[in-house]
């Protein structure tokens, strides 16, 4: 019995030190890809740059928390939320129903437009029809594959876990379009060397319930009190000029797209 | 109404899906034919990679066997890289490294390294001949001596020999190793995945990514793997039973 009740106290302790309950001055954990430039990007010595990480240590500061970053691959990030090993996801990830399903966003920190690329001179226009098995690349678990799935069902799909991989493929022409952001098709291919012979396709692309309303911050739901701080620090930020310094950092336009109501 | 009753089916699982269970039963069953081509893609890149791995191993165990001066050094070599690298590192060489090769980009072997299906199915071949032919140079050792001297002195030559007496009886001996690298190549398959390739671990994949979800399509991979398995493994107890009838202990 001794033994019994001393091993269940031991336990307990061990429980104890290990579930602790979470406080207010606790550091947020957020999560973001490192791999995925300009927003988030993993440099030589395996620090993670980029748009992302700006904004999210400066809004940290202004909601008065502590921020360190998580590295999580893009495919496991919402699982990963709601398993509750990190707190926020900060990594470009688009409001959409089917996420806020899962997860809470706040308002958009940046809004940028999904396009096509192809090789110069492919002669693929970017229309459905012009795209009739041929083969279409794009990262899974993202609004562009949701989108690619929804209009290109007449097209060779291709998904893959990082971009990078799937640029690799475009460049040695095993995949002929590429469907991604257009600021991360320009800075993590086109400019690259790989991307000289490539050019983008067609018009912006639409589509509300694949594509979603600009880029936020994921948190778990029941979270109103830091999802409600966070969106109001973005809107503050946008309107004191603070954000415009960060946007200047990285990119030679303002990604913030239309102003919210 | 049997129209009916089905849809009433249907919505209990959903309900159960969406109310009780932590796993979304109702996804899976909504998604099945993708994980239905995955099983086939996945059934027919092994299978065809098991089938060319033997047609190369049967001949290299010989030569190994008979330790053909050269030639047995090449083969050993081959076995030990192949056996002596991950799977999916041999796969990304294929897949990625010869994609990077201007004078392969630019040949008629484009067609092949161009595709990830081919690229996949010669990966699994290389890899599972290299460990076929261990195993079968194992078991064309251990044919015994006296079959070996009864077909000598019966007056086959050593062509022969290898062809009615030491593969036949070889292959028989094989099967309980070789039933292994059967399994161990349908669970090294998921690597397939990797490279686009909609196999099992593929679909569950695209499962997890559209949803957003942990574990529904790792599950349901988990589980068409292991009705696989379990289906090879009972094919294998069969042929084992037809083929040892002689060397099983006498039922009283």
């Amino acid at each position: 019995m001794k033994k019994i009740g001393f091993l269940l106290a031991t336990v307990g302790i061990l429980a104890a030190s290990f579930v602790q309950p979470a406080k207010a001055a606790d550091v947020l954990r957020v999560a973001t890809e490192g791999a995925y430039p300009p927003f988030n990007w993993t440099d030589e010595n395996g620090v993670i740059k980029g748009f992302d990480t700006d904004i999210t240590f400066a809004l940290c500061e202004r909601i008065g928390r502590e921020c360190e970053l998580v590295a999580q691959d893009w495919d496991g990030m919402i699982p990963g939320l709601l398993a509750k090993k990190y707190d926020l996801i900060i990594a470009s990830m688009s409001i959409t129903e089917e996420r806020k399903k899962k997860v809470d966003f706040t308002g958009k920190y940046y809004q940028t437009p999904t396009r096509m690329i192809a090789r110069k001179g492919a002669n693929i226009d970017g229309s459905v029809k012009s795209l009739d098995g041929v083969s279409v690349g794009s990262q899974r678990a993202t609004t562009q594959a949701c989108y690619v799935e929804k209009f290109f069902s007449n097209a060779d799909i291709k998904l893959y876990a990082v971009e990078a991989d799937g640029y690799i493929d475009l460049k040695n022409g095993r995949v002929d379009v590429y469907v991604a952001d257009s600021i991360q098709l320009q800075a993590g291919f086109l400019s690259t060397e790989a991307g000289t012979d490539f050019e983008f396709i067609g018009p912006e692309l639409n589509d509300v319930e694949c594509l979603g309303e600009g880029t936020g911050i994921a948190l778990r739901k029941g979270n109103e009190e830091l999802r409600d701080a966070l969106s109001q620090a973005i809107l503050d930020m946008r309107a004191d000029g603070s954000y415009k310094i960060i946007n200047d950092k990285t990119f030679a336009v303002d990604i913030y797209g239309p102003e919210l109501q | 109404m049997a129209e009916q009753e089905k849809f009433d089916h249907w919505e209990a699982i959903q309900q159960f899906s969406e109310n009780v269970s932590p796993i979304d039963f109702y996804l899976i069953l909504e998604n099945w034919p993708m994980f239905w081509e995955g099983a086939w893609q996945t059934v027919t890149l092994v299978g065809l990679g098991l089938f060319f791995a033997g047609m190369i191993a049967v001949p290299l165990a010989v030569c190994q066997v008979n330790r053909v001066p050269v030639l047995s050094q090449v083969v050993s070599a081959y076995a030990y890289f192949f056996r002596g690298t991950p799977l999916l590192l041999q796969l990304y060489l294929i897949y990625y490294g010869f994609s990077e090769i201007d004078f392969i980009r630019h040949s008629f072997l484009w067609i092949v390294f161009k595709d990830a299906w081919w690229c996949t199915l010669i990966a699994f071949t290389i890899n599972s001949a290299a460990y076929t032919t261990e195993i079968l140079r194992g078991a064309f050792d251990q044919v015994p001596r006296g079959e070996v001297e009864a077909a000598k002195s019966c007056g086959m030559s050593a062509w022969k020999r290898y062809i009615r007496i030491i593969i036949p009886s070889g292959l028989r001996r094989a099967l309980p190793a070789y039933s292994n690298e059967v399994i161990f190549m349908i669970h090294g398959s998921v690597v397939a995945s990797t490279v686009t390739i909609i196999d099992i671990l593929g679909a569950g994949r695209i499962l997890n990514g559209r949803y957003y979800l942990a574990y529904e399509g790792f599950i349901a991979a988990a589980v068409i793997y292991m009705i696989i398995v379990f289906i090879v493994t009972r094919g294998f107890n069969f042929w084992e039973k037809q083929w040892f009838a002689h060397l099983r202990p006498r039922e009283t």
